[in-house]
This record gives structure tokens, C-alpha cells and sequence, in this order.
């Protein structure tokens, strides 16, 4: 797919680079000029895929994970993939709540915030494993 | 992510400044099990100032439940101050405020 601009970054999937990789996406978008609310939404959004890959594809093992960003007119496309353990079961992790961490205190509203906050939002197995987050903004500004 | 203390008669201010995320989410879970292992039995309230959490995704609300299930056995009611229309966003939609009610 062509865009009319477009960025690809991989990092460590560390912690440290949540903020990274969320304030990377914000700055990338800015040219859309987004209102504060819809940083806000993406911000969130880019945070919830990558703390994904980190706590659950990676179980914080570390590992390399991929942010792509195209912008398109004023749709913004996200993608973050990592190589991890992935999901056997999507559409159970799409469910709010869901979660295989609940001991250790995460509340399995990733995906809920994911697609709420972005127009649209597509999960899929990465091959030969892990994930593959796809995100799609509209941004009216 | 920072957090100040401020006792003011049976309860206890915790002001929380900066993002609350995976990365920070340590800092704040050891902060308030810390606080909580050294309280008096005079405290009743945990209020948290949100005013200055500039940003938080849904490991805030898995950090809180957490919480809340800590001092909730201790009796000390836990309650939400000040969040900024986004973060006060994600707290709706979590349905946290049944169970750490908002206060003004």
C-alpha cells in the first residue's frame, strides 16, 4: 500500500520503550494535526499493543518488535508485530476483561481501550508465530 | 512517575505526577503496599490525586483493582480525585468507579 508518508521502527521489547514507542506515533501524526484527545486516543492505543507484546508475546523475556505507521488523506494506519508466543484464542482476548495475567494484576482491557480509542482494530497470528496488531485512526483534528 | 504523600486528618493524599504505564507501574505498586505496611489505624481514606497523571493505559486500572484488594482487608476506602477528562475516560469504561469511587 502506498502512503503519503510513512515510518518503520523495531526495539527492544523493554518497558522503557513504551513511552518511545506511543510518543514516536504522536509526533508521526502530528502533521495530521490531531486534536489532544485523538493523541490521546492513539497514545493509549500504541501503548496497549506494545505493552502487549512485551508482557504477553514476549512474557517479559525480551524480544524485537516492529511499529510500522503510514499516513493516508487523514487516516493514520498502525502496526505493531511482535514474535512471541501470539494468541491461540483471539476472539477469547478480544473480550473485555479477558486476561491470562489476572495474578499479577493486569485487567485484560488492552484490546477493549485498542478498539475503542481507534476506528478500527484488527488482531491476527504473525507467522511463524506471535502477533500482529493492526490499528486505523481516522483523525479529524 | 512520582508520587507525594499528604496526611490530612483520617486520610491520606497520594499525589501522583507523570505516566502511569507497564514501565511506571512498579514504582506505584511498591509505593502503596509500602505506604499501606506503615500506616496508623487512624487512616481510613486512600485519596488519589489524578490531576497530574498526564498520561495511563489499562495497566493503571490493573494496578488499582490490585490495591484496592490490599486495603480493602485493611478497611481504608480508596477513592479517585481529579483525573483529567482522558484518564477520567478510561476509568468509565473500566467500571472502577463502583468499586473506588470519584470524589471532588
Amino acid at each position: 500500500m502506498a502512503f503519503d508518508n510513512y515510518f518503520k521502527l523495531e526495539f527492544e521489547a523493554k518497558n522503557i520503550n513504551e513511552s518511545f514507542a506511543r510518543s514516536v506515533v504522536a509526533v508521526f501524526c502530528t502533521e495530521l494535526k490531531p486534536t489532544i484527545s485523538e493523541i490521546n486516543d492513539v497514545k493509549t492505543a500504541v501503548s496497549e499493543a506494545v505493552t502487549n507484546a512485551i508482557v504477553h508475546g514476549y512474557q517479559n523475556k525480551g524480544g524485537q518488535i516492529v511499529l510500522e505507521a503510514g499516513i493516508t488523506g487523514n487516516t493514520l494506519d498502525i502496526v505493531v508485530k511482535d514474535t512471541g508466543v501470539g494468541i491461540s484464542d483471539i476472539d477469547m482476548a478480544l473480550q473485555p476483561f479477558f486476561t491470562t495475567k489476572s495474578d499479577e494484576e493486569h485487567s485484560g482491557m488492552g484490546f477493549t481501550l485498542m478498539d475503542s480509542f481507534m476506528d478500527c482494530m484488527e488482531v491476527k497470528q504473525n507467522t511463524p508465530s506471535g502477533l500482529i496488531v493492526h490499528l486505523k485512526k481516522v483523525i479529524k483534528g | 512517575m512520582e508520587i507525594n504523600y499528604l496526611n490530612k486528618d483520617d486520610s491520606i493524599y497520594a499525589e501522583l505526577s507523570g505516566e502511569l504505564d507497564e514501565c511506571s507501574a512498579e514504582y506505584v505498586r511498591i509505593s502503596l503496599d509500602d505506604l499501606l505496611k506503615n500506616l496508623t489505624s487512624t487512616k481510613t481514606k486512600l485519596v488519589l490525586d489524578f490531576s497530574n497523571v498526564s498520561f495511563m493505559d489499562s495497566t493503571g486500572i490493573g494496578i488499582l483493582l490490585g490495591r484496592y484488594n490490599k486495603y480493602s482487608k485493611y478497611d481504608i476506602g480508596m477513592y479517585i480525585k481529579n483525573p483529567t477528562s482522558y484518564v477520567n475516560r478510561i476509568f468509565e469504561m473500566s467500571g472502577i468507579y463502583q468499586i473506588i469511587p470519584k470524589i471532588s
